[in-house]
């Protein structure tokens, strides 16, 4: 799979397939803090991603004084 | 995973709500969750003329786009800050959203308009550059919202901002803080009222909204932000909540129920003592407010 990540952007290669879910934790990354974007389709923790799956991990995160 | 309410297929889980939703029950849920805070916390009716604050971030943009469709009258106001390709990006955002919808967007530009930039004045004043640009969002939105004749400033805080500012006012133990956190600020001499509708939603779902209503917004993170306190108490709170879902809205609503009313003296007291700027005329504790004081050191 081809994983985007960002903030700083950046690209990762993970062998698939595996669940949402797993992803985030080989990424170490927390699920509440992102969104994961197979394809064009948002998808929830349970699906189930292709080897062939090109992925954002999209942080929902935003800091600041914010408006 | 399966949609709570139509049992098609699932594009997000809401674990605190142990839901999860299509992208049509998304959207009806978090429009559900707006339409509760609005009258809960009695922030506005459909006769108030809104002034929406807006970043072209998701929480700005998503918040916009619901209180349109919920049959409200808003507006955007946008603050130029000054923050290099960053502001460029998101001023973009803004303008092409408000476009898109025929909405009325109102620009400010600190630079061109005020003399300074969010750099400058952290540079100027050698202090973190959130609290000039929280110092001065806070001073521009409510003397914009007074000016153009709106009656009410409403941002886009959501459910896990307003839990990681509780968590650094309890760790402080600042009790003027702990006393106006509340999701409505009313409105008093020199002061718009000031509302927070999307305090029942978290960061996830309002990104999922961007996501599944097509709103284009900025992704990346405010470079000046990197490392600051706030994104250090999101953290905490995220583990916490990956732990023990619902975590954040317990805390966050137990305090409001039970624990904002303890505090509520201090900060109407700390209001009310409050004099007009001798500069802006804006309130403030005393002589020459702090966004006064800062756009001269800045510019």
């Amino acid at each position: 799979m081809k994983i985007t990540l960002r903030n700083p952007r950046r690209e990762v290669e993970v062998q698939g397939p595996m669940t949402v879910v797993a992803l985030l934790q080989r990424l170490d990354i927390n699920p509440e803090s992102v969104l994961v974007i197979a394809g064009d389709e948002l998808v929830p923790r349970d699906a189930r991603l292709a080897d062939a799956a090109v992925v954002e991990i999209r942080p929902v995160i935003s800091g600041g004084a914010g408006t | 995973m399966k949609c709570r309410v139509c049992r098609g297929p699932a594009v997000i889980d809401i674990r605190r709500h142990n839901a999860a939703f299509c992208p049509d029950h998304l959207v009806a849920h978090c429009e559900e969750q707006v339409r509760r805070a609005v009258h809960e916390y009695e922030m506005f009716t459909t006769d108030d003329r809104i002034l929406v604050a807006v970043s072209g971030g998701k929480d700005s943009l998503a918040l916009w786009d619901l209180l349109v469709r919920l049959g409200y009258d808003v507006d955007g106001l946008y603050l130029g800050l000054g923050i290099g390709e960053y502001s460029d990006e998101s001023g973009l955002y803004t303008v092409a959203f408000a476009a898109d919808r025929s909405l009325k967007l109102h620009q400010v530009e600190l630079g061109t308009d005020f003399g300074f930039t969010i750099p400058a004045a952290a540079a100027a004043t050698h202090r973190s550059p959130c609290g000039s640009c929280g110092l001065s969002k806070r001073h521009l939105f409510n003397r914009h919202a007074i000016e153009l004749g709106y009656d009410v400033v409403a941002t886009g805080h959501n459910l896990d901002d307003e839990a990681a500012v509780l968590l650094g006012n309890v760790l402080r133990w600042d009790v003027s803080f702990l006393g106006r956190q509340h999701p409505v600020l009313p409105a008093a001499e020199g002061f718009a009222r000031k509302v927070k509708p999307l305090v029942r939603m978290g960061e996830r779902e309002m990104a999922a909204y961007c996501v599944v209503r097509g709103i284009d917004y900025q992704v990346e993170e405010c470079p000046m932000a990197a490392g600051n306190r706030h994104l250090g108490y999101k953290e905490i709170l995220n583990a916490l909540e990956d732990r023990s879902p619902g975590s954040k809205a317990a805390f966050m609503f137990g305090y409001l129920a039970r624990g904002h009313e303890r505090f509520h003296a201090e900060g109407a007291e700390e209001r009310a003592e409050l004099e007009p700027c001798t500069s802006c005329g804006a309130p403030t504790p005393k002589g020459v407010c702090a966004f006064c004081k800062l756009r001269e050191r800045a510019s």
